[in-house]
């Protein structure tokens, strides 16, 4: 239910009560009765079916995307270690002791 | 009291079911049972095709009806490697439809002919009363000379290469974001043109695919479909590897729909034997506007007569062939 | 570093970040003492689930439960059948959101009105309602109001302009709904029509959108009053994944509450201002009937007694049928929501019961649980 589009604003128009938003370079006029008060050019907006329905949060956003690269950088590190485990433990095997 | 829906001419399920149901029933014979793009008749010397049209705005960004109503007819005669030659014109006018505007579309008209070296040999006109029709509505019929042999959708191979011929969804999207209530403002232009010089260059090289098509009401959704169902076949494709330009991407968006189900008008896909796909790829690249050309799956018989979408992370999922009246979604 | 629009979509649809999650959900679902049912309640998670094959990821202890969160699908066949009735009366444009095209009453669907002559127009913003309306002023434009919370202040404002321009000739049919009220019948209701005694959701994933307008708040009973864990998540795949992985967490470290992994939308207030619109419009109606669930106390949202002469449901009720239509008997949609059968355990399911001719609301939405395997025998 409820599809809604994170765009930027790009022009306000307080009198109208509404604003020019972009969504991956395609612009439409909404509708900001619900955030009338507070939104200003540059900011992210959520469209649905014409209105922006709120002002997204910059910080926790970005937060998000620290902690998923976080999470990412975490992976990666314990990945190089098993497979620098598994070589270490093939090369016991190995009867030359890895050296070919 | 059954009576005909819009949904019914979507180019997707409702649309088929229509004429499977009712054309089919009636009128089958093994020419037209086969179901392709243009029927090849003469012991496969010829190819013919016809195809209306009706488009609002009739002007739109990369095109007009004119232009629309050569290549379509023309694409479909070069899905199956016929060079366009002749065509038949029939056009329905409503009442009080400026001259001014006639004369433009048919200046289109010619300049598309020339691009596909087609003429048109015979026609007709007719003009309604105020309301009968929305302005204006173009029938062509288009006879060509088939180059190349077998090409068919119900000729696509286990092992062979899918390629398309550019980004896809171009024409959907700009003809939806100039609908009224729709007022969406973008770069966005229709893909609409000719494909036979394209086409030409690929048979030129020795190239013969087992199958193409161009992808216009359904989309590539429904071109795949179609394929896999008509040869018995699974087509895989990388979700990722299709090519959407981000002007496209950005009205899917915004309108809740899937670049796949869009309409296209100079977009095509083929069906090439994998030691042929790169040759063809470069081929189709070098032709100005298609530089996204890419292969973005391949035949396999893991899920027969399904098209499998597979995914960057490692999921699958099938593509649907669209139903229903293209709409925007609120959920 | 400054966020750009793209980080938006691309970071929350990452290919590495959901298989990282992924991997994470698996080795917390390895602390699971038994596997756990999540619902998603709303039709967009459940879209997110479908096409990015999100399931597949996971392992076989967490299974989803789609829930009835499309405000389409869960439409009873009589208020459909207001609307095509309303469609057919002289001198009247019916005015509605794409989605309620397809979807049939017992007369046939808006689709079929419009193929009969019926002035039906499908918009993409209710604001063009305002249009149509201005722009026929000797026509009566009737706007069919459908939708969540999240769609419900659009149609207030849409009320606010008319007003405020004076017009005489917009009217509304009003559809909307609300979903903590679904969510508590669907673990809560002991009458016959709807058992649920049994029901297998463990935890629920909140929606996104709903979430944004109404606040975190409107989850606040379910971990405490009914011990379901609530993660009110956002629509992108990273955002479900990250919120199943939250989920999972909450079970493992025997916690049960209510929280947000959509941090950058919803707050525990939501939209105020959004609210006030609504509740200046709207109230509570007693009874709502759902398609598939049955009639469903203060589930949705009806005009206020000041604004009756706007109220289409009251200018036309000497034409509007007032009788239920009883959903099917065999359907068992209402087990289904709740993770008790499975679509192939119905009697109807494919024979009665078809995405052509849905008989409950799991098979109207093509996310349903019963389109989903119809159409794919249940495999991926």
């Amino acid at each position: 239910m409820c599809l809604s589009i994170p765009s930027k604003v790009v022009e306000v128009n307080k009198d109208e009560v509404t604003a020019i938003v972009d969504t991956m370079g395609v612009k439409r006029k909404v509708g900001i009765d619900f955030i009338a008060d507070e939104v200003e050019e540059g900011d992210y907006v959520l469209i649905h079916i014409g209105y922006a329905m709120n002002i997204i949060d910059e910080e926790d956003a970005l937060e998000s995307i620290k902690v998923y690269q976080e999470i990412l950088e975490k992976m990666d590190e314990e990945q190089r270690q098993e497979v620098q485990e598994s070589m270490v433990k093939e090369s016991d095997n190995c009867p030359n002791g890895g050296v070919t | 009291m059954k009576t005909i829906t819009l949904a019914q001419g979507n180019g997707g399920e409702e649309n088929r079911q229509l004429i499977s149901e009712l054309f089919f029933r009636h009128l089958k014979n093994d020419i037209l049972q086969k179901a392709e793009d243009a029927a090849v008749v003469e012991d496969g010397t010829l190819a013919m095709t016809t195809d209306s049209f009706t488009v609002s705005p009739i002007f739109f960004a990369g095109g007009d009806i004119g232009k629309l109503s050569v290549c379509g007819t023309c694409n479909d005669l070069a899905m199956m490697a016929a060079r366009p030659c002749y065509l038949t014109l029939s056009v329905v006018l409503e009442e009080g439809f400026e001259t001014r505007k006639l004369e433009k579309i048919v200046r289109s008209i010619k300049k598309e002919l020339l691009e596909n070296g087609a003429k048109v040999v015979a026609g007709d006109t007719k003009v309604v009363p105020k309301g009968s029709v929305d302005q204006i509505f173009i029938t062509t019929t288009g006879l060509g000379e088939v180059t190349v042999p077998g090409i068919s959708a119900s000729n696509v191979q286990k092992g062979d290469v899918i390629v398309v011929s550019r980004d896809i969804g171009r024409h959907g999207a700009a003809i939806f974001a100039a609908r009224e209530g729709i007022e969406l403002e973008s770069a966005i232009t229709s893909d609409c043109a000719s494909l036979w010089p394209m086409v030409e260059k690929v048979i030129e090289t020795g190239v013969v695919p087992h199958a193409m098509r161009d992808a216009t009401r359904g989309g590539v959704a429904a071109v795949l479909n179609e394929w896999a169902e008509a040869s018995g076949v699974c087509i895989e494709v990388d979700e990722g590897e299709i090519p959407v330009s981000e002007t496209v991407a950005g009205i899917c968006e915004l309108l809740g729909f899937e670049p796949t189900a869009l309409a296209n008008e100079g977009t095509f896909l083929l069906a090439v034997r994998p030691e042929e796909a790169e040759k063809v790829v470069e081929i189709l690249r070098s032709f100005p506007g298609n530089e996204a050309a890419v292969q973005i799956g391949e035949v396999t018989d893991s899920y027969l007569q399904k098209v499998i979408l597979r995914s960057a992370w490692g999921t699958k999922r099938f593509m649907d062939l669209p139903t229903g009246e293209l709409l925007p979604r609120i959920c | 570093m400054s966020l750009q629009l793209k980080d938006l979509y691309d970071k929350f649809r990452d290919p590495a970040t959901i298989k990282a999650l992924a991997k994470l959900i698996g080795e917390e679902a390895k602390k699971l003492e038994r596997p756990i049912n999540v619902m998603e309640v709303c039709g967009g998670h459940t879209h997110t689930i479908m096409k990015y094959g999100l399931k597949q990821l996971l392992p076989e202890s967490i299974e989803f439960i789609h829930g009835p969160g499309c405000p389409v699908c869960i439409m009873p066949k009589e208020r459909i059948d207001h609307a095509y009735i309303l469609a057919q009366q002289p001198d009247v444009i019916l005015v509605t959101l794409g989605d309620m095209i397809k979807v049939p009453g017992s007369k046939g669907s808006l689709q079929d009105a419009r193929s009969k002559g019926a002035d039906v127009r499908f918009v993409y913003s209710p604001l063009d309602a305002l249009k149509i309306a201005v722009e026929n002023p000797d026509k009566t434009v009737i706007f069919f109001a459908i939708g969540f919370e999240t769609t419900t202040p659009m149609t207030a404002a849409l009320m606010d302009q008319a007003i405020e321009r004076g017009l005489k000739n917009l009217l509304f049919h009003i559809n909307h709904v609300t979903v903590p009220e679904v969510m508590k019948e669907l673990i809560d209701s002991r009458d016959v029509h709807v058992d649920s005694y049994n029901n297998r959701i463990d935890a629920f994933i909140g929606p996104s959108h709903v979430s944004v307008i109404a606040g975190a708040k409107i989850y606040e009973p379910f971990p405490r009053a009914y011990h379901r864990p609530v993660v009110v998540s956002g629509f992108e795949p990273v955002d479900v994944m990250e919120g199943v992985l939250m989920l999972v967490k909450q079970f493992s470290e025997k916690r049960c509450e209510l929280e947000v992994q959509y941090r950058r939308s919803v707050t525990y207030e939501g939209n105020l201002k959004a609210q006030a619109m609504i509740n200046k419009y709207f109230e509570k109606r007693g009874l709502f009937k759902w398609r598939g669930l049955g009639n469903i106390p203060d589930s949705a949202l009806k005009l206020r007694d000041e604004y009756a002469k706007f109220d289409a449901e009251k200018r036309y009720a000497d034409i509007l049928p007032k009788e239920e239509i009883e959903d099917h008997k065999l359907c068992i949609c209402g087990d289904i929501l709740r993770g008790m059968a499975k679509p192939t355990e119905c009697q109807v399911f494919s024979t009665a019961c078809k995405p052509s001719s849905p008989l409950g609301s799991c098979m109207v939405s093509s996310e349903g649980a019963c389109a989903a395997y119809y159409k794919y025998g249940g495999v991926m």
